[in-house]
This record gives C-alpha cells, structure tokens and sequence, in this order.
C-alpha cells in the first residue's frame, strides 16, 4: 500500500499530534506480520499441549524425552507435581557440595555424554552398556512418584525411564547374586564437591535383589518429559519411591550383582543414622529428628502444620511383602 | 587508631547505626521472605538464618569485654547490653522459628520432640539460659542483684555459649561440614582464653573484680 504525501498548509489539515509518526506507518506490515504470527503462536502452543497434557507440562529447558504412561500399580501418584524450578534448585547431590544450592550452581560442569554403565558380577552376561543402547533398551515410561528425603521435606517429580527389571534381567543374574550394588561417578574433575572427604567417593548404594527388581524401581533418563538435568544425577540414575532419596544414586557408571549386602556410602560414614534399608518409615526416627512428618517443597505453606508421612512413602500395598516378618526397627 | 575508635563510638549518630546493623539481618530475611526468595524451602531458610545470626551475635557479644581489656576499646562496653539482647531476640525468632513453622504450635508435640532429640534439647537449654540473662539487664536490676551477683548470674553466658556451640556441632554432623563450626568453636575457643589469661595477669587484689 503506498504512502500518502501530506500536504503542507491548507485548512481542514490535521495538526501535527494526529500524524501518525512516519516511522510507525512504514513499519506497518512488520508489525501485522508480527502480530499474526504471534497469534499463529498461541494457536500452536495450545495445540500442541493437548500432546503434552497426556504427561507433564515440559519446561523447555532440555531435549525432550518421549515417555508413555505407565501401567504400573503405584506408578502415577495424584499429588501436585512439585514446580520444575524448585526440584532443581533443591537438591542433594553432594558431589558439587553439601548445600542444597550447590548442585544447581555447580553441575554444569558434569559432562552426561558420552557415557557408560558397565553391568557386572555375579551375572552370565556382564556388558558395558552406551548411554544411547540404554536409552533405547526398554519403552520409556513416564512415572510420578513421590520423593521423601530423609531430611523431611518431599516433592513429587515426573519421572522418565524403565523398570531396572529390564536391565538386570538382560545380563542373567547367577544363583549366588542376593543384592545390587550401584557405583556413581566420582570425577574430581566434573565433579568439584569429591574433593571434600564428606564422603568416602564414590557414591555407593545398594539393594537386594528383589527390591532391585521390583516394577516399581525405576532406572531414570529423564524427568517432566526432558532429559535429567545435570543437578538431578544426569544422564541415568535410580528412584526408589519407598526410600529415602538417598538410596536413589544420580550418575550412574556401575551396576554390581553381589552376594553380601553392600556397604553403602552413607552406612560407612554414619552407621546408626543410616541403615541398608532405609525404607520411608514413620516410625523410626533418624537419632537428630523425627520422620513422623515431612515438609511437601512449594506446596505447604509457610505456617501450615507438616503433612504426616506414610508407611514405605505410601507404596505400603506395593512393597510391604518384600519385608514381611521383618523388624524394620533393626533394619532400618 | 584506639582513641579515634573510642571517639566513634560516642558519636551521637553510632547508636542508632548500630540499632539498625542489629536489626539488618532480621530485615533481610523478612523481605527476602515477602517477596519470595528464601528458595525452595522458606521454614528452613528462616530457622537456619535465625540460628546462625543467634550465634553470630553472641561472639559478637562475647568480644566486647576482651576487645576493651586488650585493644583499650573502652567504648564498646555501652554496646555489650545492646549486643546481648540482639543475641536474645534472634535466639526469640529462633526458637518461634522451631516451634512454629517446624512444629506446627503443637507444644506437647514440642515437648516430645525435645525430649527426643538431644541436637534440639541443647539449644533449647541454651536458650532458656539466656532468658535470665535478658530479665536482668536493665540498670535497675544490676543494682537489685549487686554487681557481684549480677557478674556471677551473667557469667551463665559461657555455659550458653558451649551449648550453642554443641547444637550447630550436631546440626553440621549430618553433612560433616565441619569447617563453620571450627571457625566459630576457635572465636569462641580465643575469646574465652583472651579472659582467662587477662585474670592471670591482674594483680591479686583486683582478682575478683575483674571478671
């Protein structure tokens, strides 16, 4: 459309205030262009949210991971998922530092590609596996679980991965193998908090094996439909929903078949806090304070009375058999 | 460099600066708190802060008499009242800090939890160790108890102090992050020498008075 030269001087002309600036007409068409395609956008995003709406809400951080629901009991609790930001920024992960802030600040030095998990012992096919085979290993599931760290706070976090199940099946466990050990990275480099001796390095943890082998225990990729962030044990790590966090091990390099019960890092340091169970346990108090409640991350609010904690994290109906007859006091 | 320090300090402005320093790290945990940025768990971000600051304030405290005997900073003797206090009213916030947003106000669940755990019985008795000391430390009251008295009454602020002490101790133990409590156990550590070597050296009959 072309440009109409104003006239100068006669009457009946408009006064300088309703020109519209010369500047702002010729850049007409950019911005009509502009505003179609931003409503073209919001179009767009709403269509493609009916896809994401099946599973969480991506926060558009990292690649994608593609997941489908699950069909394992206890596999989707129905609580408010815990904001992304939050489950990010609060984390354990002592190998950037002991402070909660210290992984989100710190982890991006961690490089998750390329890796491997070597899967070995007591098994008839040990292999060395590439992150890329595992990630095609088993379909992708999407798993919301709830988190309890032994500190008493919780959050409940859209999980991405596959039952360990698949894996420890595929190397064929022997007779003799009764427990798992898993091995995390422990790479001064990467990794600025393995310097500090708060812990013997690397990470250690360990369970038996038909815990390990429970439907329920995820081998994680990914979690709000993207990869794992670096600061929640990217590229691979465990989630055992019905234990404290800190058995679930982040980084994750080795898989062990053992026959003893494995000492796990924290059992080495503090054998009387921290036990090889670790089961979520209302009842047994860790000795500095009490686990009979637990604070949910951005849900309670500040002056609101801590929700109670349930028995093995409120997975009883799924994994109460598995310790049938035991005294979880002694286990612990 | 002493006498320039001295004069500072009865400046009429001194005072209310100091007030306001006190009260600086109260400020900034409630604004950060109002507008939301005490992180992903505020109750714990506030109990922390109240805790540290609480013992922050009391070497604080604990510095003025040995920075008066030893660096001649006589001034500072009018601000240990104002310290102290400062002291208490963090271990206050602290302490409302446990017993609500961590307790719920649930004062037989309190009571329970006190009894349960040592780490949280410690610095509970720390800070109802401080509760006479804070009753007491109007003028009229040091002339009600008589200095003497009064001296040996406030001398419970050491006793406070090792307790504080044990309970940052047990709270780094989980994370054995050890090398805060170090740092405050050597300041505590020093300034405690720091009067047990200015008694020795006192001449005898000044021995009482210079506690």
């Amino acid at each position: 459309m072309p440009i109409t030269p104003i006239r100068r001087g006669g009457p009946g002309d408009p006064l300088p205030s309703e020109i519209t600036p010369r500047a702002w007409v010729e850049n007409r068409r950019t911005w009509l262009t502009q505003v179609a395609a931003a409503a073209a956008g919001t179009g767009l995003a709403a269509w493609a949210e009916r896809d994401a709406l099946a599973q969480a809400t991506r926060p558009g951080k990292l690649p994608a991971l593609a997941a489908q629901r699950t069909h394992t009991a206890g596999g989707v609790v129905m609580d408010k998922l815990t904001a992304y930001g939050d489950a990010t920024s609060y984390n354990n992960f002592y190998e950037f530092g002991t402070d909660k802030s210290d992984p989100a600040q710190y982890a991006r030095t961690l490089r998750p590609r390329p890796w491997t998990v070597s899967v070995e012992g007591l098994v008839n096919k040990p292999q060395r596996f590439d992150l890329d085979a595992l990630l095609k290993l088993a379909p992708m599931e999407e798993r919301i679980y709830r988190l309890r760290c032994v500190e008493g706070w919780s959050m409940v976090i859209p999980w991405v991965g596959w039952s360990l199940a698949e894996l420890i099946k595929r190397v064929e466990p022997q007779g003799s193998a009764k427990y798992v050990e898993f091995v995390s990275l422990a790479d001064r480099q990467q990794m600025p908090g393995v310097s500090s001796g708060v812990l013997d390095w690397p990470y250690r943890e360990g369970l038996r094996l038909d815990e390990a082998l429970h439907p329920l225990t995820l081998l994680t990729f990914g979690m709000y439909g993207e990869v794992l962030p670096n600061q929640n044990g990217a590229p691979v790590r465990l989630v055992v929903p019905w234990k404290y966090g800190f058995k679930s091990a982040k980084s994750i390099v080795t898989i062990r078949l053992v026959d003893k019960q494995p000492t796990s890092s924290w059992m080495a340091v503090a054998p009387r806090e921290y036990g090889f169970y670790s089961n979520v346990n209302p009842q047994v108090d860790h000795p500095r304070w009490s686990q009979a409640t637990e604070r949910r991350i951005g849900e309670d609010g500040l002056f609101a009375r801590k929700r109670p904690t349930p028995m093995f994290n409120g997975y009883e109906a799924q994994v109460a058999s598995l310790y049938a007859g035991m005294d979880l006091r002694k286990y612990y | 460099m002493t006498r320039w320090f001295n004069r500072l300090c009865t400046h009429p402005a001194a005072y209310p600066l100091m007030l306001l320093l006190c009260c600086a790290p109260a400020l900034w945990l409630i604004s950060r708190g109002l507008l939301n940025q005490l992180g992903a768990n505020p109750a714990e971000s506030l109990l922390r802060g109240t805790g540290l600051w609480t013992l922050r304030f009391l070497c604080l405290t604990l510095a003025v008499t040995p920075l008066r005997q030893w660096a001649g900073l006589t001034a500072l003797a009018r601000w240990r009242r104002t310290l102290g206090l400062t002291c208490f009213t963090y271990a206050t916030l602290h302490f409302l800090a446990y017993a609500w947003l961590d307790m719920g106000i649930d004062w037989t669940a309190t009571l329970k939890d006190l009894g349960k755990r040592p780490f949280a019985l410690v610095g509970f008795a720390a800070f109802v160790l401080l509760v006479p000391l804070a009753l007491t430390s109007f003028n009229r009251a040091i002339r009600w108890l008589g200095a003497a008295r009064w001296r040996r009454l406030h001398q419970v602020v050491y006793g406070v102090a090792v307790l504080a002490l044990l309970h940052f101790f047990w709270l780094r133990a989980g994370k054995h992050r050890f090398s805060e409590v170090l740092v405050y156990g050597a300041i505590v550590g020093v300034l405690m020498a720091a009067r047990l070597v200015h008694r020795r050296h006192q001449p005898m009959g000044l021995n009482r008075k210079a506690a």
